[in-house]
């Protein structure tokens, strides 16, 4: 091919040429003095930055003369490679190197003119903070009675480890006071590559108006699940949990089923707001969405909810249902 | 027709005048729109060309459209992609760079070797480029030829339009020659604003890939292997972070629609120099028919490798000579997860087309790309079919001791080979001074060199496509030494949270703790990917010799490479350009989240 002609020059090494690579311990006793196998040598490297650069003139030359029995592996360097060199050992930079920040621009521009560009640098790169906005649930919920409502919103503000985070819940009926809200105002601090640890207050907006202390966790679960557990203490000690869990089903790139479920749980009878000791209610709803754009995806579902033991109890002493099934239609969105 | 014919030399001549011509004569004559910091006119597709000793470059903004989109552009002498800026290797250049935007720009010389501070990236080589203000890089005397690129290096501003191709003509007679001597820059339009894509990225869940796994999808995937993504929090479609659902795939700034041609007469050699300027995409390139010999790789020369296609990742160059034989061939720039294509069209008359093939089934990830490639039976093969490690008695040259001592063995024991006992982040895995915390979310648990990895999607297909193993200086490298030290850098990061880093630290964490070399130290340098996508890594202002079993003094030098997932490249170093470097992924916004550091290279007095 002409090409061919053209490009390859009159060089006579050819990658098969080279390879008759030197052994691997013979090499280190050029470049490390009578050390032991290459192996154990790593750790005394580490130390000693200057035992390998004390002999940068050793070139190939020299190691090529060296008797060679086997070929160099480097092991899971380069698997199914043959190098004609062994990796060299591990180590810091020689002290030469020098230390600290990284400055060479200030002694061309001046320390003074570098200074805003380099904080700008450092905040581009992994500094920035965002704030972000979902309404997981917001809906229209049919059942018997009077219809109702309810809203299931978060957000934050932060970066990639700590952030401000805020919840709002509620839920009423058309026509009534409303029934149950709340908001929290929690600091959210990433424990894992999945998991926040949540810590902050609630604050109760309706009956008793009651104020705890939260600890939680939100996050993703193996399988995928969306987790958001937190325990609450109140200003009057009574002690409460809530976990909810979500999993996203894609069926197709924009219609997803999401079955959800949430239990609550209470140490001790709280009897002005309803609740028994134990298993308190158990929430379980599937909701069918389909996403116009990612951040706007309009649902229908279904949501059943029951009420337990020591406040089915209460339930059935004023009167209520302690089963509720809701048809929901509603919309998930986030910004 | 005009505006089609991007490429045609008659075409850059004229145009360089009408550039020369402006700049020397502002202030007297009328101005084009792009000289008068006009906004919001519309931005020409292609490029001028400009050369000689000094040359103006003029950055503004616009209105681009291809297709069906459009939207605010960063333009450079009112072009999107930027001028060609033509170079002479042995002579010297000022390029003048003059900012008409309200905000700080900046352009990075990708691959040439020059004096750090004209390297172009505020913060760590110079402060910036003010509003209004013109920055001249006065860089001295050309020490290569080649094909590079320029482009921003200001917050996002390369995502939207500021980028362009260099060409550095040799000093003496050029090895290759050819005919005719295109440019094919590819890179991306979307119409959405970086930082939108940027937040989109950080909110978002896989916010702009609509190939994920459903139940309705038909990948070829058991049960058992979706519970097994589902349960390691992973996705095998995580192929590429932005994708054809905003971008529309551009080659030198014309989108599939726009019917971009390359003219030749059958029998010509044709030397396209294909340049990957995008923000986040890496490109499959073929031509159907057509055999395409690979030159060049990231500006310089190697031996010549025949090859039906070749993946081109983000910053990287490759130059191919083709010899065309029919009417018209189709160049196909497959974006790597299949959400779109660049396409133009070698023809021998304009008009003349031929099939555009369609967009491949989309690409899944595998165990590999998960870091378990040393499980794979054909590498452990290879590891040990070269010598028998106990017959020689190198039983202690165990995996784990080769230039890492204190980690413990890969476990390659049958029990790992089994899903359920699998462990996707076993950080004891990694070395001290990399910290596992919620950045990292994924450690390799047997990463392996996959330098002969042609890249995602392109290991099945049956036909040659070119592989770093492959490559091989033409020339011979000029520092013979071998390397006195290793060094060891993992690529780190969290898909759900998107955050990216090196060895587990975003760069604003480890802004003041730079990467040292000695002057003129050799040092091999491992990257390691503890993640599952692909990272084109790139070193200013040096070229590396890739560790890929060509003989070391044919070890092809690069500026920029890919370090595929689960997987780990090998580099030799010579630290021989003083001064403080930028060193990062270059994926726009893998390098926006963190995945950055600086790099300083002491003087040959030592170090202050």
């Amino acid at each position: 091919m002409r090409l061919a002609s053209t490009i390859l020059l009159a060089f006579g090494a050819t990658p098969a040429a080279a390879q008759h690579d030197h052994h691997q311990h013979t090499h280190h006793e050029h470049t490390d003095h009578q050390q032991g196998p290459a192996e154990s040598e790593v750790p005394d490297e580490a130390e000693h930055p200057h035992a390998g650069h004390a002999m940068p003139d050793v070139d190939s030359a020299a190691s090529k003369d060296s008797p060679q029995s086997t070929p160099s592996l480097s092991g899971d360097v380069l698997q199914g490679l043959r190098l004609d060199i062994p990796p060299p050992p591990e180590a810091a930079p020689p002290v030469s190197a020098g230390r600290g920040p990284a400055r060479a621009a200030d002694a061309v521009w001046g320390a003074d003119a570098m200074r805003a560009s380099r904080e700008a640098l450092k905040n581009d790169h992994g500094g920035q903070a965002l704030f972000w906005f979902q309404g997981d649930r917001v809906e229209y919920r049919a059942r018997k009675g009077a219809d109702g409502y309810l809203w299931d919103v978060q957000g934050w503000y932060g970066g990639d480890v700590d952030k401000f985070w805020f919840k709002s819940e509620g839920e009423g009926a058309f026509g009534e006071d409303v029934e149950d809200a709340e908001l929290q105002a929690l600091w959210s601090h990433a424990i894992g590559p999945w998991w926040d640890l949540q810590t902050g207050v609630r604050q109760d907006l309706t009956g008793p108006r009651r104020t705890h202390f939260v600890i939680g966790a939100q996050g993703l679960a193996p399988y995928l699940f969306e987790v958001d557990a937190a325990a609450f203490v109140s200003n009057r000690g009574d002690v409460t949990a809530r976990i909810e869990a979500e999993l996203d089903q894609r069926l197709t790139q924009r219609l997803i089923l999401q079955p959800r479920a949430e239990i609550a749980l209470s140490a001790q009878d709280i009897p002005e707001l309803a609740v028994g000791a134990g298993l308190d209610h158990v929430e379980a709803g599937v909701r069918l969405r389909y996403e116009i754009t990612p951040e706007f995806a309009p649902y229908v579902g279904v949501e059943q909810e029951w009420k337990v033991g020591g406040t089915a109890d209460f339930a059935r002493a004023d009167g209520e249902d302690t089963s509720t099934t809701s048809v929901v239609a509603g919309v998930r969105f986030w910004f | 027709m005009t505006g089609i014919f991007k490429s045609s030399r008659g075409m850059h001549v004229s145009r360089r005048h009408f550039i020369q011509g402006s700049a020397i004569g502002a202030g007297v004559v009328a101005m084009p729109a792009w000289a008068r910091g006009m906004p919001h006119g519309p931005v020409r597709q292609g490029f001028d060309e400009v050369s000689g000793r000094s040359i103006d470059l003029t950055v503004g903004t616009g209105r681009f459209a291809t297709g069906g989109r459009s939207g605010h552009a960063i333009a450079v002498n009112g072009s999107v992609p930027g001028p060609l800026v033509r170079l002479k290797e042995g002579e010297p250049v000022r390029l003048n760079v003059t900012n008409t935007l309200d905000e700080d720009t900046s352009i990075h010389w990708h691959g040439l070797l020059l004096p750090f501070q004209f390297d172009g990236v505020p913060g760590v080589s110079f402060p910036g480029i003010k509003p209004g203000e013109t920055f001249t890089y006065d860089i001295p005397a050309l020490r290569q030829a080649g094909t590079y690129w320029w482009h921003s290096h200001s917050g996002l501003q390369e995502q939207a339009g500021h980028y362009g191709p260099i060409i550095v003509d040799p000093a003496g007679a050029d090895p290759v020659q050819a005919d005719r001597d295109y440019v094919l820059l590819l890179s991306e339009f979307t119409p959405l604003h970086p930082h939108t894509i940027m937040a989109k990225l950080k909110k978002g869940e896989e916010y702009f890939n609509r190939q994920k796994t459903t139940a309705s999808d038909d990948y070829p995937l058991t049960a058992e292997e979706r519970r097994m993504w589902a349960r390691m929090r992973m996705m095998p479609t995580d192929i590429a972070d932005v994708t054809g659902s905003t971008y529309t795939y551009l080659i030198n700034g014309h989108g599939p629609a726009d019917g971009l041609e390359y003219l030749f007469r059958p029998g010509e050699r044709v030397r396209l120099r294909v340049i990957n300027g995008s923000a986040m995409s890496f490109f499959n390139i073929r031509i159907p028919g057509v055999r395409m010999t690979v030159v060049a790789a990231d500006g310089l020369n190697v031996r010549p490798v025949e090859v039906d296609e070749f993946q081109i990742g983000t910053a990287e160059t490759y130059d191919v000579v083709v010899e065309p034989t029919g009417e018209a061939h189709t160049i196909v720039a497959e974006a790597m997860d299949r959400s779109g294509m660049g396409v133009a069209t070698l023809a021998t008359r304009p008009g003349a087309r031929a099939p555009v093939p369609p967009l491949r089934d989309p690409v899944l990830l595998t165990m590999t790309d998960m870091g378990h490639g040393g499980m794979d039976h054909s590498g452990m093969d290879h590891g040990g079919g070269e010598v028998d490690h106990a017959a020689t008695g190198h039983a202690g040259m165990d995996h784990a001791a080769m230039g890492h001592g204190n980690r413990p063995a890969a476990n390659a024991g049958s029990s790992a080979m089994n899903h359920g006992e699998m462990k996707m982040r076993d950080t004891s895995r990694l070395p001290p001074d990399v910290k596992a915390g919620p950045g990292v979310d994924m450690v390799a648990a047997m990463p392996i060199d996959r330098t002969d990895f042609p890249g995602l999607g392109l290991d099945k297909v049956k036909h040659k496509v070119l592989t770093y193993r492959d490559l091989a200086a033409l020339e011979p490298n000029d520092d013979p030494r071998p390397a006195s030290r290793s060094m060891e850098i993992h690529l780190t990061g969290n898909m759900e949270r998107y955050m990216w880093s090196f060895d587990g630290r975003k760069f604003s964490a480890v802004s003041d703790e730079p990467v040292r070399f000695a002057y003129n130290e050799r040092v091999r340098v491992k990257l390691v990917n503890d993640t599952m996508m692909a990272h084109p890594i790139h070193l200013h202002g040096h070229f590396f010799e890739l560790v890929n079993g060509a003989d070391r003094m044919h070890q092809p030098q690069k500026h920029t490479v890919i370090v595929q997932p689960g997987g780990t490249v090998t580099f030799d170093l010579t630290a021989d350009e003083v001064g403080d470097w930028a060193f990062h992924c270059h994926l726009l916004y893998h390098m926006h989240a963190g995945m950055f550091q600086v790099v300083t290279v002491a003087g040959p007095e030592g170090a202050a």
